[in-house]
């Protein structure tokens, strides 16, 4: 396996998502079978290429700085599960 | 805290400083970025993160993060681009901050700032980026739960990272000092502290003194004032001292000050803080600015807060310390030189401007630029004062009116009738009468009494409505009391 169970957990952890054993099972085979697959592209011989900072050769696109309008909070909000005083509500965070 | 014990330490401080640029909208988007809006309603699909969205970069970031890397000194990348930064928290909808990794726009900078450890202190600057704001978590104590606004999300950025140059709290402050003024200068940040305009981070760590390697820093999180800063590092630092001291060890951590208490504390220990597992951000092109388009910035820069100090010690014939006053603020600095334009007395505008005028700003709690007052009517002020119209005590009567109301101090003086008495022979007539009316101090005063002259001093300027020339007063009063 490319990718230790370890490593999945930790990635699990870091977007706050439980796995159950056997999703961690399936995670671990399918993210080695993923990370194996990108390997393949360090075989290649990438000597005189310069790094790709983006895929489409593309520089310096802008927006001018004037303001339009925003949307409406009914409209922004209108997919959150829980809101109160025009605001998301999110379970308490502890800092 | 033993002195001892301090005095074979050294502190080690980075900074962080977040400035909040002054462009009209947010950095991938349309919305406005105004300040104290009802939540939400400054808001759109992009800087909320909708899926499908895609980001445009405002080129007056671009312009903003340049200029300020230009007037630090730094080199200005040839080819940057934007990654992301990815952490799970709920002030940033996207789950990623948009921000910049290995490619910065400005690096290897520098600032010269005033210290107390040394003569000149030259702070290096390692990198400038830019990035984007995230929004507001507001806690309802009432309930619970944790509010989001996300107006603040998406705002433009630029964060200004030091080397790790700065020995003291007080150098600490005076680099911060010297950013906001470079910033105001090149109106880009508004700056205003307690909307969070400009904030930091401290990075600090303690070693003994002469040793060469570092010790283990704590980072202490979002200051946003002068007086926080300073009180966070000297926590900071006896903290750290004390820990070692005591036969401890620094744990790298993220803290908090609390102003109010006055005391720092570790945030929840997130051991996986520091993954951020940045990359390069696919939906923005890389930016490329070219020679000229920098050289245009660079040749079009205004006169800097060094520079123009340098300008008002030779120019205007003022002390350091002065111009180094007049100068920190570049709103001060243009009312100083427009009301020398009018009077021509630069000195005493000088003097107005660092004592009375900055004494009543500092009460109301505002600004030279939001004060009523305007450079002509301080010019008129002085101008009276110098033609022997009104006297000095007077003028600050008059001054603390201007304030008030915004009234232009000729008229003030002329609806109170408030002109310097300077006839001889009206004030002579007063000073007899004064005289007359009061014997025992007479007789005290040829007693040898110094305090008695002062006396009828007061009694004749009470009778004047303190209008009389103060000079002749004591001319006269001295003349008659020996004849």
């Amino acid at each position: 396996m490319s990718v230790s169970k370890e490593e999945v957990l930790h990635i699990a952890a870091l977007s706050r998502l439980n796995l159950t054993d056997k999703e961690l099972e399936k995670y671990t085979t399918d993210l080695s079978n993923i990370v194996n697959y990108a390997n393949e592209l360090a075989n290649i011989d990438i000597e005189g290429v310069k790094p790709t900072a983006h895929i489409l050769d593309i520089k310096n696109v802008f927006r001018k700085d004037e303001v339009e309008g925003s949307y409406d909070r009914e409209k922004i909000l209108q997919n959150a599960p829980t809101k109160a005083a025009g605001c998301i509500t999110v379970p308490k965070v502890v800092e | 805290m033993d002195i001892l014990m301090r005095e074979d330490y050294e502190v080690v401080i980075g900074l962080e400083v977040h400035a909040e640029l002054s462009t009209k909208t947010k950095i991938y988007c349309n919305c406005t970025t105004q300040f104290g809006a009802d939540p939400n309603t400054h808001c759109c699909p992009i800087c909320t993160g909708m899926p499908g969205t895609l980001p445009v970069l405002n080129e007056k970031v671009v312009e903003y993060a340049i200029k300020m890397g230009l007037a630090t000194n730094c080199e200005i990348a040839k080819f940057s681009k934007q990654d992301r930064k990815n952490y799970f928290y709920p002030d940033l909808p996207k789950a990623y901050q948009v921000s910049q990794y290995d490619l910065p726009l400005c690096e290897h900078g520098y600032i010269d700032i005033v210290s107390d450890i040394e003569n000149k202190k030259r702070i290096g600057i390692t990198r400038i980026h830019i990035e984007e704001d995230a929004g507001k978590l507001i806690h309802d104590a009432f309930t619970g739960d944790t509010l989001v606004d996300m107006n603040r999300c998406a705002v433009p950025l630029i964060e200004i990272v030091s080397e790790p140059d700065i020995r003291s709290a007080k150098e600490a402050v005076n680099y911060m000092q010297t950013l906001k003024s470079i910033l105001e200068y090149l109106e880009i940040c508004d700056c205003k502290m307690q909307e969070g305009s400009l904030r930091c981070d401290v990075n600090l760590s303690v070693r003994k003194k002469g040793s060469t390697e570092f010790g283990t820093r704590t980072e202490t999180k979002n200051l946003n004032s002068f007086k926080a800063i300073e009180r966070a590092i000297e926590f900071e630092t006896n903290r750290q001292i004390e820990e070692i001291e005591n036969g401890g060890t620094i744990i790298q951590e993220t803290r908090r000050f609390d102003d109010a208490k006055g005391i720092g504390y570790a945030m929840r220990s997130k051991e996986d803080a520091h993954d951020y597992r940045y990359f390069p951000e696919p939906d923005l092109a890389p930016i490329v600015m070219s020679e000229e388009y920098i050289q245009n910035l660079r040749d079009n820069l205004p006169e800097m807060p060094h520079i123009k100090k340098d300008r008002y010690i030779k120019d205007y014939e003022l002390s350091e310390y002065d111009a180094d006053q007049l100068t920190a603020s570049k709103y001060t600095a243009n009312f100083f030189e427009k009301a020398t334009a009018f009077c021509n007395n630069p000195k005493t505008v000088a003097n107005w401007i660092m004592s009375d005028f900055a004494k009543m700003l500092n009460e109301s709690e505002i600004e030279i630029q939001e004060s009523k007052v305007t450079e002509e009517n301080l010019a008129s002020l002085i101008k009276l004062i110098d033609s022997g119209k009104i006297s000095s005590a007077i003028a600050k009567k008059v001054f603390s009116e201007m304030f008030n109301t915004g009234e232009d101090a000729n008229k003030i003086v002329e609806q109170k009738g408030l002109i310097q008495i300077s006839d001889e022979g009206a004030i002579k007539e007063i000073v007899s009468k004064v005289i007359e009316a009061n014997p025992k101090s007479v007789s005290d005063y040829h007693a040898g009494k110094d305090k008695a002259l002062g006396f009828l001093v007061g009694q004749i300027m009470k009778e004047t409505k303190g209008k009389a020339n103060p000079q002749i007063v004591n001319k006269l009063l001295i003349e008659l009391l020996n004849s």
